[in-house]
Order: C-alpha cells, then sequence, then structure tokens
C-alpha cells in the first residue's frame, strides 16, 4: 500500500517548523512506527537526515512514543498507543498527517519529539508516599478493601505519554496529574499526604504553563488506557478540601 | 587473574545476616561527602539511587530515556516472587532458593541466591508501602498466583502490568529523592565510558543527548543498572532502545563480562511476519495451560500452508504432530521455556513451519474450547447440544480466561485466534550473563558495582518466570545499599574526584575521537542494516541450538561483519547535535563485539544447560546434558580485539545436591 506522508519537521526548538512531503510503500501488517522505520530507511539511503521520533517499548506500556496522526494523539484506533497502531488501519492512497504533542508545557526538541520533562516535575512535587527503605510493615498489615485497590489500579496504569495534554483544547495536565493523585489518595498508605500531595502537584502542574481544565472529555476520549475523568473530579474535591480545609497550605 | 567471590564464611541461612551485622559502615557525616553515580533506572537503577539518596549520600544518576520512568523493567507482565508463604502452602526462603538454583540448571551461585530469597519478603512490604496496587483478594489481603517450575504460590502481581507498577514505585521514591536535593538527575544522557583513577573506578563520560556533547562526571564509586542485551540478537522482546553500551564500555576498561552466551529464549512471542519487524511481542506463558502446540505431520502440508494455499483447519487431526505431547508425555504443553523452544526449532528445522517464513507453530485452543463448550452445556442444563453452541458455549470461558491476550494477538496479527491457531515462535527475551560481580555486586575494577539484570549471578543459565523483577528491587533496595559500605568506608578520605584530572581529559578525547569516527566513515549502508545482519548471525549460530562448527565460523562472520561496519556505515549529521542514528551506531558497535564473545563462550563451554543447548551435548532423545565435572564455572571474558580471554570461578554447591532436569 502507498501512503502519503505528510510530517512535521523542525530542526530544534529555535527553528520553524514546516509539513515535509512523503511517499512511503508500507504492508498492511506493519506497526505505524515500523512505517516511519521504511521512511527513515530511505531517507538514509538517499544521505538525508531521518525523522527524529520517539520509542522505545513498542508494545503500548513505556509512554514513549507520541504522534499526533491526521489530527489524533495515537492515532484513528481507540485504546491504543502510536506503537500498537498498525497500517490497516489506513488505506492505500491514503495521505497521512504526522505532528508532535502541542503544547507549550511540552516544547518541540525534534521533528516529532518534544519534552515532557514538566511531568516528571510533577510527580517530584508529591506523586510518591514518604517511606524510605526499609520502614515498611509487613504487607498484609495493611488490608485494602479489593475494589478500592482496583481502582487505585486503574489510575495506575496511566503510562505518561501526555496524549491528554495533546488532546486538550488547553494543554491541560489535568487528567495525568489526577490519575496520580487518585492512585495514592485511595490507598490507606497515601492518604497520610494526601492534602498537600494534591495542593503541590497543582501549584506544579499550573507553574509548568499546562491549561486549565474546561471539561471537554477530549483527554479521556484519547486516552490510550482509558484513564477516566472521574479522577479529574475527585481532585478538585481534594483540591478544594484541601485549600480551605488543610491546617498547611503548600 | 583470580576471581574471588568474597562469599562470607558460615552457613548459608546465616551468612548474608551475619556479614551485614559485622560489615564496615559510613557514618551519616560521611555519606554527605561521598559521591556516588547510578547509570540507568529500571527496577535495579531507580531502587538503589533512591535508597542511596534516603541513606544521605550524593547521587548521581542517568538515563538515556527522557524520564525515569521509561526504563524497559515496564513492561514486565507476569509478576514477582517472594517467600512469603501468605498462602500456608509450603512456601519458605530456601524452598524459592532451591527453586530458583535448580531452574538455573546449577550455574549460579549458591550464596547470592539465598540472599535474594531472604529479601524478597522486604520488597513486597516496600513496595505495598509506596502504594504499590498488588492484585488483593475479598478480604483485603494480598492474592498470589502459581507460575512455572514452582509447587507453590509465591508470585505477586498487579494485573498483567506488574512490572510497570513496581517501576512507578521506585521512580516515585527516586522522585522524591530529587525533589529533596539528594539525587541529581541527568536524564537523556547516554554513559559511553568508564573513568578509572589508580585502579578504581572514579567516574563516567556521558554523552548529553540533546547537544550530542561528552560531559565528565566523577564520583567515588560507579554503579551500573543498565539492563541487558538481547537486542544483540536484533529481534527480541526487548525495547528498542536496550543495549549493552554501558557495560560494554565498563568491560573495555576492565570489568569481565561473564557467561554471555546464557540467553533466555521465550517459546510464545508473535513470529516475525516481514522484513521490515523492528520488535517481537511476547504472548505469555499462561496460555499453554489451554493451548496445544503442534506442527503438520507431512513437510508437503506445510509447504501448502507457507504458500497460503492450505490452512490450519485443512489439516486432519491425524496429520498433526503434537510434538511436544509426543515427545514430553509427563509435562506435554507446560514444559518449561527452554525446552519448549528447542522443540518449536526442531519442528520449523524440519520444514513443517506454519507461516509464510516457514518460522511459526500453532498453538491451538479448539480442544480447550471443545471441553470448556461441553462442561459448560452440562452446567448450564443444556441438553443434546449442537456443535455451534458447544463452540459459543467454549468461547465464552476461553475468553474471560484469556480475553485479553487474544484481543491483542487479533490487533497485531489481524487474525482471529478463536476460529484460527495462534502462530508463534521463540524469542529473545532476558539474558542470564552480564558483568562478573563479588558477593557484594562488585565487579573486578574496585569501585565499580553491577545490579540487576546487567549483572550475572543470581539465575545461571535459566531464569524462571517473575524472578527478573525480584532481583532488580532486590539488588537495589537490600543488597547495593549495605554492600557498597565495604568500598566506601575505605574512601571517607578521599576529596572530591576532580574532573579535570588527566583520566578524565583521556577518556573524554577517546569518547569523542570514537563518536567522530563513525560519522567520517560515511559509507552507503545504514546502522540498522548492519544491525539486522548481525542479529540474523547471532541467531542463526548462537541462538536456541548451538555447535562448534557453527560457533566458529559465527564468530569470523561477525569479525567480518565488523570489520565492514568501520568501512561502509552511514551515520547521518554530527556528533554535537541530537542525533539518533549516532547513537544507534555506537550501540550497534558494541554489540557486534560482545556478539563475538558469546560465540566464543558458547564455544568454551562443551556442555548443555539451561538456555545454552549445544547439539553435540545431548542425550539420545535429545535433551540437554550438562558436565558438571568441568563446567562447574563461571566463565568471565576479558575483552581483547584479537583474542579475548576466558578467567573462571568455579561454582560450589555445598547446600543443594546436583541433579539432571528432566520432563518426561
Amino acid at each position: 500500500m502507498k501512503i502519503h506522508l505528510k510530517v512535521w519537521r523542525q530542526r530544534n526548538g529555535e527553528s520553524k517548523g514546516y509539513l515535509e512531503d512523503h511517499q512511503v510503500e508500507a504492508d498492511e501488517h506493519m506497526s505505524f512506527l515500523e512505517m516511519m522505520d521504511v521512511l527513515n530507511e530511505d531517507l538514509v539511503s538517499k544521505k538525508e537526515t531521518p525523522v527524529a521520533f520517539e520509542h522505545d517499548c513498542r508494545e503500548g506500556i513505556c509512554g514513549s512514543c507520541n504522534m499526533v496522526i491526521n489530527g489524533q494523539p495515537h492515532g484513528p484506533d481507540s485504546g491504543t498507543t502510536t506503537c500498537q497502531l498498525h497500517m490497516r488501519s489506513f488505506k492505500d492512497g491514503d495521505t497521512v498527517v504526522v505532528e508532535p504533542w502541542r503544547a507549550v508545557a511540552f516544547p518541540v526538541i525534534k521533528d516529532l519529539i518534544v519534552d515532557r520533562s514538566s511531568f516528571d516535575r510533577i510527580i517530584q512535587a508529591g506523586g510518591y508516599i514518604s517511606v524510605n527503605t526499609g520502614q515498611a510493615q509487613d504487607g498484609n498489615a495493611i488490608p485494602i478493601e479489593k475494589g478500592r485497590s482496583a481502582f487505585a489500579m486503574d489510575a495506575a496504569e496511566c503510562i505518561g505519554c501526555g496524549a491528554c495534554v495533546a488532546a486538550c483544547p488547553n494543554a491541560s495536565a489535568m487528567l495525568f496529574t489526577s490519575a496520580k493523585v487518585a492512585h495514592l489518595g485511595t490507598m490507606p498508605q497515601g492518604e497520610v499526604e494526601q492534602s498537600t500531595r494534591v495542593q503541590s502537584m497543582v501549584k506544579q502542574m499550573d507553574l509548568e504553563g499546562f491549561g486549565m481544565c474546561s471539561n471537554t472529555g477530549a483527554c479521556e476520549a484519547e486516552c490510550p488506557k482509558g484513564i477516566s475523568i472521574t479522577n479529574i473530579a475527585l481532585m478538585n474535591r481534594q483540591y478544594a478540601g484541601s485549600v480551605l480545609g488543610s491546617e498547611k497550605s503548600v | 587473574m583470580e576471581l574471588k567471590s568474597n562469599i562470607p564464611e558460615g552457613k548459608i541461612a546465616t551468612k548474608w545476616e551475619n556479614y551485614r551485622g559485622k560489615m564496615n559502615l559510613v557514618a551519616p557525616n560521611n555519606k554527605r561527602r561521598l559521591e556516588i553515580i547510578v547509570v540507568g533506572t529500571g527496577l535495579a537503577g531507580a531502587s538503589a539511587a533512591a535508597t542511596f539518596g534516603e541513606l544521605g549520600y550524593k547521587v548521581k544518576c542517568f538515563t538515556f530515556h527522557d524520564s525515569p520512568r521509561r526504563a524497559h523493567s515496564i513492561a514486565a507482565q507476569g509478576g514477582i516472587n517472594a517467600a512469603k508463604n501468605y498462602q500456608n502452602d509450603g512456601d519458605s526462603v530456601y524452598r524459592l532458593f532451591y527453586d530458583t538454583v535448580k531452574g538455573g540448571d546449577y550455574r549460579s551461585r549458591e550464596a547470592n541466591v539465598h540472599r535474594l530469597a531472604e529479601v524478597s519478603r522486604n520488597i513486597i512490604d516496600q513496595c505495598v508501602a509506596q502504594g504499590v496496587p498488588f492484585a488483593r483478594e475479598y478480604g483485603g489481603l494480598l492474592a498470589n498466583r502459581s507460575f512455572g517450575g514452582v509447587q507453590v504460590s509465591r508470585t505477586f502481581y498487579a494485573r498483567g502490568q506488574t512490572g510497570q507498577q513496581l517501576l512507578l514505585g521506585a521512580y516515585q521514591a527516586l522522585s522524591r529523592q530529587i525533589s529533596l536535593g539528594n539525587v541529581e538527575m541527568y536524564n537523556r544522557h547516554e554513559m559511553l565510558d568508564l573513568v578509572k583513577i589508580d585502579g578504581k573506578a572514579r567516574g563516567i563520560i556521558a554523552r548529553n543527548m540533546l547537544t550530542g556533547k561528552s560531559e565528565r562526571f566523577p564520583a567515588h564509586c560507579v554503579v551500573l543498572a543498565t539492563g541487558g542485551y538481547g537486542n544483540v540478537f536484533y529481534l527480541s522482546t526487548n525495547a528498542m532502545g536496550s543495549n549493552v553500551t554501558a557495560a560494554w564500555r565498563a568491560v573495555k576498561k576492565g570489568a569481565l563480562m561473564a557467561n554471555p552466551c546464557y540467553t533466555q529464549i521465550h517459546p510464545t512471542c508473535i513470529p516475525v511476519s516481514g522484513e521490515y519487524q523492528s520488535k517481537l511481542t511476547l504472548m505469555s506463558e499462561s496460555l499453554r495451560n489451554d493451548g496445544r502446540v503442534w506442527v503438520p505431520n507431512k513437510v508437503e502440508d506445510a509447504e501448502a500452508i507457507q504458500r497460503g494455499e492450505k490452512t490450519a483447519l485443512d489439516i486432519e487431526e491425524s496429520d498433526r504432530d503434537y510434538y511436544l505431547e509426543r515427545r514430553y508425555p509427563a509435562f506435554g504443553n507446560l514444559v518449561p521455556r527452554d525446552v519448549a523452544s528447542r522443540a518449536a526449532k526442531v519442528a520449523c528445522d524440519e520444514g513443517k513451519g506454519v507461516s509464510k517464513t516457514g518460522l511459526a507453530v500453532y498453538l491451538d485452543f479448539a480442544a480447550a474450547i471443545q471441553r470448556y463448550g461441553k462442561s459448560a452445556a452440562i452446567s448450564q442444563g443444556i441438553k443434546n447440544p449442537n456443535d455451534d453452541k458447544i463452540i459459543e458455549l467454549g468461547e465464552a470461558v476461553v475468553k474471560e480466561k484469556y480475553g485479553n491476550l487474544f484481543q491483542m494477538y487479533e490487533k497485531i496479527t489481524a487474525e482471529n485466534p478463536y476460529k484460527m491457531p495462534m502462530k508463534i515462535y521463540p524469542a529473545v527475551h532476558y539474558t542470564m550473563g552480564g558483568v562478573w560481580v563479588d558477593y557484594n555486586l562488585e565487579t573486578n575494577v574496585p569501585g565499580l558495582f553491577c545490579l540487576g539484570e546487567a549483572n550475572f549471578s543470581d539465575h545461571g543459565a535459566n531464569r524462571l518466570g517473575a524472578s527478573a523483577l525480584m532481583q532488580g528491587l532486590a539488588d537495589g533496595y537490600f543488597v547495593i545499599p549495605y554492600t557498597v559500605g565495604p568500598f566506601l568506608s575505605k574512601e571517607i578520605r578521599t576529596p572530591q574526584i576532580d574532573a579535570n584530572s588527566p583520566e578524565f581529559l583521556a577518556a573524554e578525547k577517546e569518547t569523542n575521537e570514537k563518536l567522530e569516527r563513525l560519522i567520517k566513515i560515511q559509507g552507503n549502508q545504514s546502522v540498522e542494516s548492519f544491525h539486522r545482519r548481525l542479529g540474523k548471525i547471532m541467531w542463526e549460530y548462537c541462538g536456541m541450538a548451538r555447535d562448534a562448527e557453527g560457533l566458529k565460523k559465527g564468530r569470523q562472520m561477525i569479525r567480518d561483519l565488523r570489520a565492514e561496519f568501520y568501512n561502509d556505515v552511514f551515520v547521518p549529521g554530527e556528533v554535537n547535535e541530537f542525533n539518533p542514528e549516532l547513537e544507534k551506531a555506537s550501540r550497534v558497535a558494541d554489540f557486534l563485539e560482545l556478539g563475538e564473545v558469546m560465540m566464543l563462550d558458547a564455544l568454551d563451554r562443551d556442555e548443555s544447560c539451561g538456555g545454552h543447548f549445544r547439539s553435540e551435548y545431548a542425550s539420545e532423545e535429545g535433551e540437554a546434558k550438562r558436565n558438571d565435572e568441568d563446567y562447574a564455572y563461571v566463565a568471565a571474558w576479558e575483552w581483547d580485539e584479537i583474542e579475548p580471554k576466558v578467567h573462571k570461578e568455579h561454582l560450589e554447591f555445598k547446600d543443594i545436591e546436583l541433579k539432571t532436569r528432566s520432563y518426561k
């Protein structure tokens, strides 16, 4: 199958980007990234610079890959990362536009690669439980109700890819941040610090330049792991409670 | 060179406790002045860096990823073993120790494995405290499941994403130390050299991948936790970026590569579908509980399938060879990984493979669907159900058990595994070999330590399921924080290491020259094409079955390929810029050397054990034949461009009797 690609090229963060046209001979069994490999092999054989894109595990769990394909983060299939998307989702002769995540807090590094270290800094602001190695009690000393644990796990499945930000018209990181707040705060081990955690993480999120949430729900629709916006509601409630009622404000 | 394992004296059960109680420690006021470099942020690296930070050391931590959370530990699915005996089913530290040594086909170091089994219990406690959402029972307590090769339920899990959840736990602990200023994190930095001063490891040269500039980083000691080297085979279940470079550069500075030929090849992966394929995907081992593995009896049938003229459904029951059930009646389709993988290869070598490439076997659920369908009909009170009804009921049961895996298979292959048997083939998954370390996880270079999959110590010649996560976290949380003491306690008077010393400047210069050399070749072939060719040589001559002749030939082919690489590779761009092709080239250059040592190691080991199968050393029935008399040793290789040299550490088995593994 022939694919007409329009790929975002940008030499670095300072330079101006543009869409570049390429023809790729693909096979319907290829993954989308393997199709990109074919393009790059072709560019290298012509001694041109290959398209830089982020990828690693290629099985949908590391959260590295991040392409906006025909306007949709991770492409047309639901519940899939870019690396899990296959070319059979496209037709022979299709034109496919490939762009990086677009958000102020995710500046472009080169071509399709963006800087997502803002996510790391949100976690560093409080996305953890303060326990040193060796301080733990026996694992079974804290029983946790099965449903509650499952709810925490649903939130913990976030892979930190940033599709939620890319999908959001305001480039908000509320889904990412709230998933961690919900994961930790739902479990008794994490409840202790929840009040300061939610304030610190939200504060950092704002500092990084992510936008506000206006409840469009695009984040949930595009999330490859199906993280629910229920987490956002939970975080909003806890944030309000924490700011108004907490003994400590961050 | 004499390899000193430094195993403490005393009984195996109390060795670690006694040693820990008496070893030299570093006082808190001194810890503040001592710097530690940790390379890698997978389970071992992240847990070590976080723990060092908590203890008060000054830590610098490095990853080539954009974030520590992306390390490939994240992709581990099944679970993590621990001798908690929460199920009251007879588990104990000794049993976990025994299972691991036996599973490794008696080629691991007893004392290290026993310590691993001891600390396994602490890992679960620590992870629960960090908020890892392990699976739970209705009563709120931790759930367990069974894994291959053992008779107890000791595997803890978080759905099919145990690795992800454990890594996020370690990543969060690390993030906390970063926020407290105890750990300085260097993302997108790749270690390209080890710096030694007066024979001790004193820092690294790392390339800032964004600017392309090599930078000098000094410390009092260096800890490598950089994972396995399965990608030397090009196609594997490893992530695309997984590589041997940090470990290999340390080997080139005098560390030793131990047992590099021990590779775990996992039997149930989705087969290669074309030349363009970049990686392989694992299908859980649990599928072999209900799937039957077969190939056609007749080569003509297999060829017709390969040409696309027939499908599995056209092959009569009597024309099918359920070869695992035939060869291993006692264990059938549930033989261990190494045995199942080899048997699949034998079938395909006979020309009976069932895909376009001839490299696949069937994993068939039709019998399970029939069986479950009939019993479902009985339990639902349906009398005289027709075939369609039975299949409908049976498929529902299979869906409930394996639905997510079937869906994943269908997503990748676009074939419906309920109707058409899955096609599977073995793939490289894990490397048991790695940098040689002693009981302290210290290499033969003083001050250089190595953890997790990157070292060789705990899994012998074959790793059991759910033990990789256990080892990574054991090393990082509960071993290295102590065992770094004997070295660092002697360094409390050593001032801050000078990054402008001649050794650092020389290493930096050498690193830059290596990178420049790659760019300057300006040949005609891509890095990828060399990597692919190397992978094929490795797979052909150092894969599931090896023999002396092939290994010699393979070694020569790698040497030729390496020469060709340095003559004709094309690397675009410049050194001092963000240049992913250059990163790849530098890693493939290292694989091209490692591959040769793997061939040599496999050639040196005139026996078959675990993942290492030499066709010359097989029983009459074609099973692996170990030679404990001559080969109960660790082969640790010193790199040399002309002739790498082997050093041996003899393995002593005092607490476990050496036996033959049989699955018939």
